[in-house]
C-alpha cells in the first residue's frame, strides 16, 4: 500500500477564525478515504488547502502535505497549477456552477489535457470521447459540441468526472459529488467513482456529510469536528466501535429505514457546531458532550484503540462505552 | 454600510458632505448678496491673482456679484435639483420596477413597454424642448428631470424584485394571508433598498450634470439664480481674459460629481457582497 | 367514517404552458397530473419523489401558491379555492426547506413570527406580543432571540423560527417542504423530534415531503410516491416500506444508502435518463427505465389499483 497522499497537521486560518486546527490522514493508492463531518467542520476548506486553492485572506499551515511523495507544500503557484488537473484533480458538490455554462462541453475537457501535455486537439477529442463512454454518457460525439445547461445534473456530474480524469490524474478529490443528485443517481455516480477506483488505481478523497456515503465507498474514513479530526480509522472499525462521543452521536442521529421505531425519538446532539477563534483551546466538542468534564478544557490527547483506529479524546474506552 | 477603509467611499462622503455644508451655511457666513450687483466692481480676480481683493475671495463676475457667494449659492441650487429630482424619479421609477416584477405577465408587458419608450426619447432634448415651450423655472426642470430619468430605477427595481419574488420569505408572507400590497411594502422594499440606494447616487450625480448642462445652454434655471451651469454660460464670454469666471464654478460641478459617483461605487462595493441567492 | 378528513383533494392538476420562442415550439408541462387522496386529521402524508415528480408544485396548490387548471381540494370540508387568503392562512401554514431564505433578512425574528397573526388585521398589540413569546418559548427559542436578525441564528434555530411561524395562527394542516434536508443531521433530529411533539400535542396534521425515505419512514404514518406528477403508490408507512409494489418505489428503496458498512452500493439499474415532465413518456411513464417493463407498458397507461384497503399502486403488474 502506497500513500498518494499524506497531510499531517494541517491548519487553515482565516483572520482570527480557524476554520482547521489539526488534520492528519493519509490516502492510499487504490483506496477511497472519506472525509465526513457536518457544515463548519472544515472538511471543504481541507480539500482547498491541499490544493492551495484557498480565498485570499486564508493561509495554511502544516508540519507536511506529501502528494506521491513529494512536499507539496512548499510548491510555489506555478508548480502547483502544474498539479492540479494533472495529477491531481477535484470534482465539486454542485455540476450546475462548476462547469462553464458559456462553453461547449468538448471544450472544457479538451483544454485540460491541452493545458498540461502538448496535444493536437484531435487526440484530445479522442481522449475525451473514450472517457465519455467509460464514464456512461450516452452519445458522447454529439456531447462535445453541447453546453452545460442541455445536460441533466447527473450527466453533467458524470462530465465533471470525466474532465478530472482527461490528464490521468493520482488522486481524485470528490467535495460532495452526489449532495445535489437525486437519490436513484446517487448510486450511480458512486459505483462509477468506485469502479474508476479499482481499474485506474485512483485514490479518492471524498468528503461528505453523508453517513451512509461512508459506510458504503469509504475504504478509510476521517471524522472531523471544527476543523479536527477527532476519529478516524477503517470504516468496518469505526462503524463497529465508534468510541468518540461525536461519533456515536452522529451515527445515532441518522435514522436507517427498516430499522425504524416510529413514534421513537430521534437521536440528537444538542447545540451548535462552535466558530473556533484565536485563543481557544481543549476540546471543541465539550460544550455538546454528555460526557464532558474538567479535564476536556484541555487539549484531547491522540490514543490509539486498534490497530489504525485513532480517536482524540480523554475518556477512558471503558467511559465511552457507557 | 461600507467600511471606513474604502477610501473612494471616505473621500467622495467627504466631499458630499462638504459642499452640503458649504450650501447649507455658506452663502450667509460670506456676507455679500449673491444678487447684489457692483458695477464698479466687475471682474475682480480672485484673491491669489494679481489684482485680487481680500474683501471678494473669488472675485467678482461682470456684473460685480462676489463669487464665491454666487458659487456657495449655486451649491445649494445643484443639491435641491439633484435630490427632488430623484426623489420624483425614484418614486416613479421603483413603483413601475416593483408592480412589473411583482405580478409578471401583462403588467411587467406594459411596464417594459413605458421603459423601452423612456429609453427611446432623448433626454436632453426633451427637456430642452419643454423649457423653451413653457419657459425656464427650478420647478419646471426639476419636474421634466423628475419625469424623464426614472429608467434606471425601474429597471433595477424591477430586477431585484425579480430575483427576491420566488424566495420562501415571500412564499411565506403569502401564506400568512398578506395582501399584495403588504408584501410588496414590507417583505421586498427592504431587500431592494440598498441597491435603489447606489442608483440614488448615482442619479443626483447625473441630475446635476443635467441641470446644468440645460443652464448652460440658457434653458434650465432662469438668471440671476446662480445654477453653475448658468454661471459657466456666463463666463464664456470672458474665458480668455478672466479665465476663474468659468473654471471656478466648472471645477465645483466637476467635484460634486465625482464626489456622488464615488459614494455611489462605494454603496455598491459593499452591497455588492449581499448575494441575494 | 366518523372523523372529518382534514385534507381531501381530487383530481388535482396543474400544467405549465411554457411559450414558444423563435426556434423552441411551446410545451406544455404537466407537472401535477390527477392527484387524489384524502388525508385524515392528526395523519402524516409523506410524498417523496425525485425531480420532476411534482411534488414541490402539488405542495404549492395545497398553500394556494399555485392555482391548479383543475381539479379540487378540501380542508375539513371547505373548498380551497373558496377561502380568502386570511381564512387559508389559519388553515394551513408551510414550513419550507431552506432556512437561509424562507426568512426575511431585514426583520427581527419576532417581527417574522408575528406576520400571520399582523395580516389577519384583528389581533391587539399586546396579543400578538403574548402569543409571539408563548410560541417561541414553544418552539425553544428565547425572547431575547426573538429581537435578534436572522444572520444571527443558526439554521436549526431559523427553522425553529419557520415552525413558530406556521403555528402562530393554531391551523390545522402544516405543510413541511423538506423542512430538515438543508440542516446538519445532528440538527436534523432536533427538529423533526420537535415536529413530532408539537403534531402530538397541538393535533396537527402533517404533509411531508422529503427525498429521504428513512425519515418519511420515521415521521409518516402513510406515503405517497410521485413520479412524473402522477401517484404512482400509496400505502401505509409500514407497509410500503416492507412491501414496496411499485418497481419505482422498490428501485427508491433499494438506492437508500443505510450506514450500514460492508454492504457495497445498490446496483438499481435504471438508467441515466432524467424524467422530463414536458416529454412524458407514453403508456405507464414510468417504462422506459422500468427493469419489469412488458410491452404493454409502453402503451396503455395502467390504471389504479387497490391491491389491500389502504393501498394503490398504479402499475401493469398489479
Amino acid at each position: 500500500m502506497s500513500p498518494i497522499l499524506e497531510v499531517k497537521n494541517l491548519a487553515v486560518r482565516f483572520g482570527p477564525t480557524l476554520a482547521v486546527r489539526n488534520a492528519s490522514f493519509t490516502v492510499q493508492k487504490g483506496e477511497t478515504h472519506c472525509i465526513v463531518g457536518e457544515s463548519g467542520c472544515g472538511k471543504s476548506v481541507t480539500a482547498l488547502a491541499i490544493m492551495n486553492l484557498l480565498a485570499r485572506n486564508g493561509q495554511r499551515d502544516a508540519k507536511a502535505i506529501q502528494f506521491s511523495g513529494q512536499d507539496i507544500l512548499a510548491y510555489s503557484d506555478r508548480q502547483m497549477e502544474d498539479v492540479r488537473g494533472n495529477r491531481m484533480a477535484m470534482i465539486f458538490q454542485e455540476p450546475m456552477t462548476s462547469l462553464n455554462p458559456s462553453y461547449t462541453v468538448g471544450s472544457q475537457m479538451t483544454e485540460v489535457l491541452r493545458r498540461h501535455h502538448n496535444t493536437t486537439r484531435d487526440k484530445a477529442e479522442q481522449r475525451a470521447i473514450a472517457l465519455m463512454q467509460r464514464v456512461g454518457i450516452t452519445a458522447p460525439q454529439m456531447r462535445l459540441g453541447q453546453y452545460p445547461h442541455q445536460l441533466s445534473g447527473g450527466l453533467r456530474q458524470r462530465v465533471m468526472i470525466a474532465m478530472a480524469l482527461m490528464c490521468d490524474p493520482e488522486l481524485l478529490i470528490a467535495d460532495e459529488p452526489t449532495t445535489a443528485l437525486d437519490v436513484t443517481v446517487q448510486a450511480q455516480i458512486l459505483r462509477l467513482l468506485a469502479e474508476l477506483k479499482q481499474e485506474l488505481g485512483l485514490g479518492i478523497l471524498l468528503i461528505t456529510h453523508d453517513l451512509g456515503i461512508v459506510a458504503r465507498v469509504a475504504d478509510h474514513v476521517s471524522v472531523m469536528y471544527a476543523g479536527e479530526v477527532i476519529e478516524s480509522g477503517r470504516t468496518a472499525d469505526l462503524f463497529a466501535n465508534p468510541t468518540h462521543p461525536y461519533t456515536r452521536g452522529l451515527i445515532d442521529c441518522v435514522p436507517v429505514p427498516g430499522k425504524i421505531k416510529p413514534g421513537e425519538a430521534l437521536g440528537s446532539i444538542p447545540g451548535t457546531v462552535p466558530v473556533i477563534k484565536d485563543g481557544f483551546s481543549g476540546c471543541a466538542f465539550r460544550f455538546r458532550c454528555a460526557h464532558a468534564s474538567e479535564v476536556c478544557t484541555q487539549a484531547a490527547p491522540r490514543r490509539e484503540i486498534g490497530p489504525d483506529h485513532v480517536v482524540h479524546c480523554h475518556l477512558p474506552r471503558q467511559g465511552a462505552d457507557q | 454600510m461600507p467600511r471606513l477603509r474604502d477610501a473612494g467611499f471616505v473621500v467622495g462622503l467627504a466631499i458630499v458632505g462638504l459642499v452640503f455644508v458649504a450650501a447649507v451655511i455658506g452663502p450667509w457666513l460670506t456676507g455679500h448678496d449673491a444678487f447684489a450687483q457692483d458695477l464698479n466692481s466687475r471682474l475682480i480676480p480672485p484673491f491669489w491673482m494679481e489684482g485680487g481683493s481680500s474683501l471678494h475671495w473669488l472675485g467678482t463676475d461682470q456684473l460685480g456679484r462676489d463669487y464665491l457667494t454666487r458659487l456657495l449659492y449655486g451649491a445649494r441650487i445643484s443639491l435641491f435639483i439633484g435630490v427632488l429630482t430623484v426623489i420624483t424619479s425614484g418614486l416613479i421609477g421603483t413603483s413601475l420596477g416593483v408592480l412589473g416584477g411583482f405580478y409578471g405577465g401583462r403588467i411587467d408587458d406594459a411596464v417594459l413597454f413605458l421603459i423601452t419608450c423612456r429609453l427611446s426619447i432623448p433626454v436632453v432634448l426633451v427637456a430642452l424642448a419643454v423649457v423653451g415651450l413653457i419657459g425656464s423655472s427650478l420647478t419646471l426642470v426639476v419636474s421634466t428631470l423628475g419625469l424623464l430619468l426614472w429608467d434606471r430605477f425601474a429597471v433595477v427595481a424591477r430586477a431585484t424584485t425579480m430575483q427576491i419574488r420566488s424566495l420562501d420569505y415571500v412564499n411565506a408572507a403569502w401564506c400568512s394571508g398578506c395582501s399584495p400590497l403588504e408584501i410588496m411594502r414590507n417583505e421586498i422594499l427592504p431587500n431592494i433598498s440598498s441597491h435603489l440606494m447606489v442608483v440614488c447616487t448615482l442619479e443626483i450625480a447625473l441630475a446635476i450634470l443635467l441641470e446644468a448642462s440645460l443652464s448652460f445652454l440658457g434653458l434650465g434655471v432662469p438668471p440671476p439664480l446662480p445654477s453653475w451651469g448658468l454661471m459657466i454660460a456666463e463666463g464664456k464670454d470672458y474665458m480668455f481674459f478672466s479665465a476663474w469666471v468659468i473654471m471656478i464654478p466648472g471645477v465645483a460641478l466637476f467635484t460634486l460629481v465625482l464626489g456622488m459617483n464615488l459614494v455611489g461605487d462605494g454603496l455598491r462595493r459593499a452591497f455588492g457582497t449581499q448575494v441575494i441567492k | 367514517m366518523s372523523k372529518t378528513a382534514a385534507l381531501t383533494l381530487k383530481d388535482l392538476s396543474c400544467t405549465f404552458h411554457v411559450q414558444g420562442g423563435l426556434f423552441q415550439p411551446a410545451r406544455h408541462v404537466r407537472a401535477v397530473d390527477r392527484i387524489s387522496f384524502t388525508l385524515e386529521e392528526g395523519g402524516v402524508l409523506g410524498i417523496v419523489g425525485e425531480s420532476g415528480c411534482g411534488k414541490t408544485t402539488l405542495a404549492r396548490m395545497i398553500l394556494g401558491l399555485q392555482n391548479p387548471t383543475s381539479g379540487e381540494a378540501f380542508v375539513h370540508g371547505q373548498r380551497l379555492s373558496e377561502l380568502d387568503r386570511r381564512a387559508r392562512a389559519r388553515l394551513i401554514q408551510p414550513v419550507f426547506q431552506d432556512p437561509f431564505s424562507s426568512l426575511n433578512p431585514k426583520h427581527r425574528i419576532k417581527d417574522i413570527v408575528a406576520l400571520p397573526l399582523r395580516a389577519q388585521g384583528r389581533f391587539e398589540p399586546q396579543e400578538i406580543e403574548r402569543r409571539t413569546a408563548a410560541i417561541l418559548e414553544r418552539v425553544g427559542l428565547s425572547t431575547e432571540q426573538g429581537r435578534r436578525l436572522p444572520a444571527e441564528l443558526s439554521g436549526g434555530q431559523r427553522q425553529r423560527v419557520a415552525i413558530a411561524r406556521a403555528l402562530i395562527l393554531e391551523p390545522r394542516i402544516v405543510v413541511c417542504d423538506e423542512p430538515t434536508s438543508a440542516l446538519d443531521v445532528s440538527v436534523q433530529a432536533q427538529i423533526l423530534n420537535l415536529l413530532g411533539e408539537l403534531r402530538r400535542d397541538l393535533k396537527l396534521t402533517y404533509v411531508f415531503i422529503s427525498h429521504n425515505l428513512a425519515v418519511v419512514e420515521h415521521v409518516a404514518s402513510e406515503v405517497m410516491v410521485m413520479y412524473l406528477g402522477r401517484m404512482v403508490e400509496r400505502n401505509t408507512t409500514a407497509s410500503l416500506f416492507k412491501q414496496p409494489r411499485h418497481p419505482y418505489t422498490q428501485a427508491l428503496l433499494a438506492s437508500v444508502l443505510t450506514p450500514e458498512p460492508g454492504l457495497g452500493l445498490p446496483d438499481v439499474g435504471l438508467g441515466d435518463t432524467m424524467p422530463d415532465p414536458s416529454n412524458i413518456p407514453s403508456g405507464c411513464r414510468f417504462h422506459p427505465r422500468c427493469l419489469k417493463a412488458q410491452p404493454q407498458c409502453a402503451t396503455i397507461t395502467p390504471s389504479p389499483s387497490t391491491p389491500s384497503d389502504r393501498a394503490m399502486v398504479e402499475c401493469h403488474l398489479f
